[in-house]
């Protein structure tokens, strides 16, 4: 019974075979069998909008990755390598390059303060279910901001989401303020090294102390100084 | 085709409420808590009011009457803003300034389309320095909300912390009692220039521990702070 159903399908599907290369033969000899068809893949599409809220401290060019299930840095959690070298000299080429990204966006320079920018972050992958933005605070010695692991499936098309975001210390870097440790233009500074010479833990930054609040040692001035929160996110997902 | 007409409506109208909470008239319990040790907040400027107002936005410069609050504690730019768009608008609860830890509560009625709660007050002793909640959408529910609010520069005037004035483009800050006996004299001042110009995070008062000469004429074991210095709390009846 099945031997005979098989054979009767499959000469019902050779017949049809036939048919069509028959029909592709009358219009066009150079015709190539066409593939077979594929489901359009579905592309995700955010548009990360943010706001530089801090007095004097320009942001490093604005990162966001997308990437699966994962926070990129905790608190009391050693920072990675790629984090500590974007924290200490805002350089984010590791952080973009790191095995878990499936999609980045990253902007062309650094977002001054009082400022806003826009990046645009597209994937078809299903796996980047997660969404990290970064950033550090360029006059200081190891101080980033950002949102690591959100997830995005509460999002909708045409959905938005904002956060004002706190200030974090990377903990691979002592806060001396001293001349020649901070990159950003209060300084010219050295940005990344890989000495670690701090807690080597991740935690919330206590702020700035400054010359002007009597580290004398301090290149920073009270201009430098910054309070919670430093950034305004929003995320609008657009397709 | 009537009945196509009441479903289109039904549709609107459901979507109505979910991009813009209630569209109807809500009775809101409002309560403003300065979370302070030492600073003081002068008359505060509520109101409810529809979505193309707003009193400030971070990332862009201060309007004037904005900077008439922030740089002299004067409302009445603001109030008059908010008359012209139709709000509902509550002025001066407190009668006069709230003193550090302690709350001013007061009700508010919105009308239809209101559906947006804002406050504002400036921060003594400061140059520019004003609490505030910009666009809050009042929730449809009935239930006690609340908002931790930050302080924030308007961006208009180089904070140097000293005694001076209260009128827009005037240096210094403004001195009214029982301020005048709380804090220094005679400082130099902190800084001449102001480089963001864009209503902004606070980055706090840097003071200095001489009353009688330094930098600042702040107390910086008083009159300095750490977001949240404010407490927004409503209960939508």
């Amino acid at each position: 019974m099945s031997i005979h159903l098989f054979n009767k399908r499959t000469a019902l599907m050779l017949t049809l075979a036939a048919t069509l290369t028959a029909c592709g033969s009358d219009n066009d000899d150079n015709m190539t069998e066409p593939p077979p068809p594929q489901p359009e893949p579905m592309e995700y599409s955010y548009d990360i909008t943010v706001v530089n809220l801090t007095h004097e401290q320009p942001l490093s060019p604005i990162t966001a990755v997308l990437h699966a299930d994962g926070k990129m840095w905790d608190i009391g959690m050693s920072s990675s390598i790629a984090l500590e070298k974007l924290a200490e000299g805002g350089d984010n080429t590791d952080f973009i390059s790191q095995e878990s990204v499936i999609a980045n966006a990253s902007a062309q320079g650094p977002l001054m303060p009082g400022l806003s920018e826009t990046l645009t972050i597209t994937t078809t992958d299903e796996l980047a279910t997660h969404l990290t933005m970064v950033s550090m605070l360029v006059n200081t010695n190891d101080a980033f901001s950002g949102l690591t692991n959100l997830e995005l499936s509460t999002l909708d098309v045409d959905a938005t989401m904002s956060w004002h975001l706190a200030v974090y210390d990377a903990g691979t870097e002592a806060n001396t303020e001293a001349m020649g440790t901070i990159p950003g233009p209060a300084d010219g500074g050295t940005g990344y090294s890989m000495i670690r010479d701090d807690v080597d833990r991740v935690s919330m930054h206590s702020g700035v102390v400054s010359q002007d609040d009597g580290l004398m040692s301090s290149v920073l001035t009270q201009a430098h100084r910054f309070d919670n929160p430093s950034i305004k996110l929003t995320i609008t997902r657009t397709k | 085709m009537k009945f196509k007409t009441l479903l289109t409506t039904v549709a609107t109208s459901v979507t109505m409420i979910a991009v813009s909470s209630a569209a109807s008239a809500q009775d809101l319990d409002i309560t403003v808590t300065n979370l302070t040790q030492g600073l003081y907040f002068t008359p505060i400027v509520a109101a409810a009011h529809n979505g193309d107002t707003q009193l400030f936005s971070t990332g862009m410069a201060a309007s004037p009457e904005l900077t008439a609050m922030a740089e002299g504690g004067d409302i009445s730019g603001l109030v008059s803003v908010l008359t012209n768009a139709d709000a509902n608008t509550v002025e001066n609860p407190a009668g006069g300034l709230l003193a550090p830890s302690t709350s001013t509560n007061f009700m508010l009625m919105n009308d239809e389309g209101n559906q947006y709660l804002s406050f504002s007050a400036m921060i003594l002793p400061s140059n520019d320095g004003f609490v505030g909640v910009s666009r809050w959408m009042i929730p449809e529910e009935a239930g006690t909300y609340t908002v931790y609010v930050n302080a924030y520069d308007a961006g208009t005037e180089a904070n140097d912390e000293i005694r001076g004035s209260g009128a827009v483009g005037e240096a210094g800050m403004p001195v009214p009692p029982p301020l005048e006996n709380m804090i220094g004299m005679n400082g130099t001042g902190v800084t001449m220039s102001e480089t963001n110009m864009a209503v902004h995070v606070h980055r706090g008062n840097l003071g200095d521990d001489d009353m009688m000469a330094g930098k600042s004429d702040i107390n910086n074991s008083v009159q300095r702070w750490l977001n949240p210095v404010a407490k927004l709390t409503v209960v939508v009846k």
